[in-house]
């Protein structure tokens, strides 16, 4: 349904997306990640038409952007990341001007149709600057909603909006998938393996991953990860677990008061558990804990972004401090 | 074509539900009726020709249509509202008209308010009704041309204010330009004389309908509308 090819925008001097290529099938739920300046929005303006790449192709719905720009525009619904509205009109007028525009057949039954599915029909006649944050969030995600688009992109569409409508907001969205094809950017990681089916994510303007979000938080690092807690270990465990056949590496993840934890990272050619259970039981070592460990997608998400953080410091980069902000975000968000 | 009603429609009942149309309009108004007031009593003529062409009439049309149109392009770019507009299927130059033509139908609105003037000479003189109508055709040409300008001052920024005061600066400079004639001769001479804004006027006021200054004004339009569009384009780019 949306098909990208080698997309490359500069501004300036600055490249802010560098030969960006994926494609998101009929009736998928797309999620977008990445800090702050990684070109979400840049990359979510171009398919919408805003605004025209440097190189690279867009095609949504086999129109190119570019060449057949209405005809791709009229299949796509956007709601950018700072919501379009205009504050001396009424919702229902609002509706009915952004359903004008996109030639709605019945324009009625359209607008009645996203009141409901964004429940925004008790403030229908109100006058869209009087409305709180979550409304017109919700307003923005009708506009984008009205013409029945098969594309929908939706940039960061849960911010701003308390957690039951942050919640409803989301089913909303997973409702929607199948019917349309949707590309939703955002920084709440838990929403995206909650609503999407596939996971990309962007940093300075690059894919760094691509994959299901359960497959990303298991094999980001190859095997599965184990983790133990002993007792009282020998000052020599560490290199004594890390000898046991289908070990890659083990780490100390620092000490409580009586108890030292080591993270162990299995190659995932055979399960090591049995033989490490033993060797701790063996050596006295006061096996207190073993568990798998799979990586949260925020480790997965910052482990992805971070190692570029040295070379974004130098100028500064919104990039230094975003996966940080991001992970907090979503610790809130989880809690 | 239906996109430039659609946007032309949402743009006037914006107009509507703003102080700022009422306020140009009353202000309008009063400074015309003052003025025809004032210009009847001492010249004792039944005539609009002398308010329609009075040095305050023609500053304060230049301010009235830059306050119309600032608004029109460089809110919608400060509010991000543009972004709703390029993205759907509109072509960039239905927006810039559309918008246009709102402002238009403002002002004509505001012409036709003010068109008791005429009516209160007819009923206290004889004034000639056909060289007044002539002028007032002229009166809402110089204001669409100026209008235009208005349009396209908004097109190049996000501050309202700026593009008012460009839109002020490009009409009182195309004003002026006339006195560079006398810096030059021969077939420059003849397209500089061309260039001054309100020069084109005169002769509608005097009631004559010349299709050369309808020309000038409708190609003034289309000129700054052009570059309007023009200006929308590049900030894609940006």
């Amino acid at each position: 349904m949306i098909a990208v090819q080698g997309l490359t925008k500069e501004y300036g001097a600055v490249r802010a997306l560098d030969e960006l290529s994926f494609s998101v099938n009929e009736g998928e739920i797309l999620g977008f990640l990445g800090p702050n300046g990684a070109g979400k929005t840049t990359t979510m303006r171009i398919l919408t038409g805003y605004m025209p790449p440097t190189s690279g192709s867009v095609t949504v719905a086999g129109y190119d952007v570019v060449e057949q720009s209405l005809e791709a525009r009229r299949r796509i619904g956007y709601l950018p990341e700072s919501v379009p509205l205009y504050g001396e009109m009424t919702v229902y007028d609002y509706l009915d001007f952004c359903a004008s525009i996109r030639r709605v057949g019945d324009r009625r039954r359209a607008i009645d149709r996203v009141l409901e599915a964004c429940s925004i029909g008790d403030v229908s006649d109100r006058l869209i600057h009087k409305l709180s944050k979550g409304y017109r969030q919700r307003v923005g995600l009708a506009q984008a909603l009205v013409h029945d688009p098969d594309v929908l992109v939706l940039d960061e569409p849960t911010i701003g909006l308390d957690p039951r409508q942050i919640l409803s907001v989301r089913e909303l969205i997973k409702g929607l998938g199948g019917e349309h094809t949707i590309i939703l950017s955002t920084h709440i990681l838990p929403e995206v393996s909650q609503v999407c089916q596939r996971v990309l994510i962007i940093n300075r303007g690059r894919i760094v991953a691509e994959d299901t979000p359960e497959r990303l938080t298991m094999g980001q690092q190859g095997g599965t990860r184990v983790r133990l807690q002993l007792a009282q270990p020998a000052p020599e465990a560490a290199e004594l677990l890390a000898g046991v056949p289908g070990v890659r590496a083990v780490s100390p993840l620092g000490q409580g008061a009586e108890q030292v934890a080591f993270e162990v990272v299995c190659d995932g050619a055979g399960d090591p558990r049995p033989e490490l259970a033993a060797m701790a039981v063996h050596r006295g070592w006061g096996l207190l804990e073993m568990r798998s460990a799979s990586m949260s997608l925020e480790e997965v998400f910052i482990q992805l972004t971070t190692d570029e953080v040295t070379d974004a410091a130098e100028d500064a980069d919104a990039s230094e401090v975003a996966p940080v902000a991001a992970g907090a975000e979503a610790d809130e968000e989880g809690r | 074509m239906r996109n430039v009603y659609h946007v032309a429609r949402r743009e006037l009942n914006a107009y509507l539900a703003s102080p700022i149309a009422y306020v140009v309009a009353a202000i309008y108004l009063a400074v015309l009726g003052g003025m025809s007031g004032f210009i009847l009593y001492y010249s004792r003529e039944a005539t609009m020709r002398y308010a329609l062409t009075h040095g305050v009439t023609l500053l304060f049309l230049v301010l009235v249509t830059q306050v119309l149109t600032m608004r029109l392009l460089a809110d919608e770019q400060r509010q991000g509202t543009i972004e709703l507009l390029l993205t759907s299927p509109v072509r960039d130059w239905e927006v810039v008209v559309g918008k246009y033509l709102a402002s238009l139908g403002v002002f004509a609105l505001m012409m036709l308010l003010s068109g008791y003037f005429p009516l209160v000479l007819t009923r206290i003189g004889d004034p000639d009704v056909p060289v007044i109508l002539s002028g007032y055709l002229g009166f809402l040409l110089m204001g669409g041309a100026l209008l235009a300008i208005g349009v396209f001052a908004s097109s190049v920024t996000q501050n309202q204010v700026v593009a008012a005061v460009l839109g002020m600066g490009i009409a009182i400079l195309l004003w002026l330009s006339g006195a560079l004639t006398d810096f030059v001769s021969g077939g420059l001479r003849e397209i500089v004389a061309y260039v001054p804004i309100f020069d084109h006027y005169f002769d509608f006021v005097r009631g004559m309908i010349d299709t050369r200054h309808i020309i000038y004004y409708l190609s003034v339009v289309v000129l700054f509308l052009f570059f309007s569009t023009r200006v929308l384009e590049a900030r894609r780019w940006k």
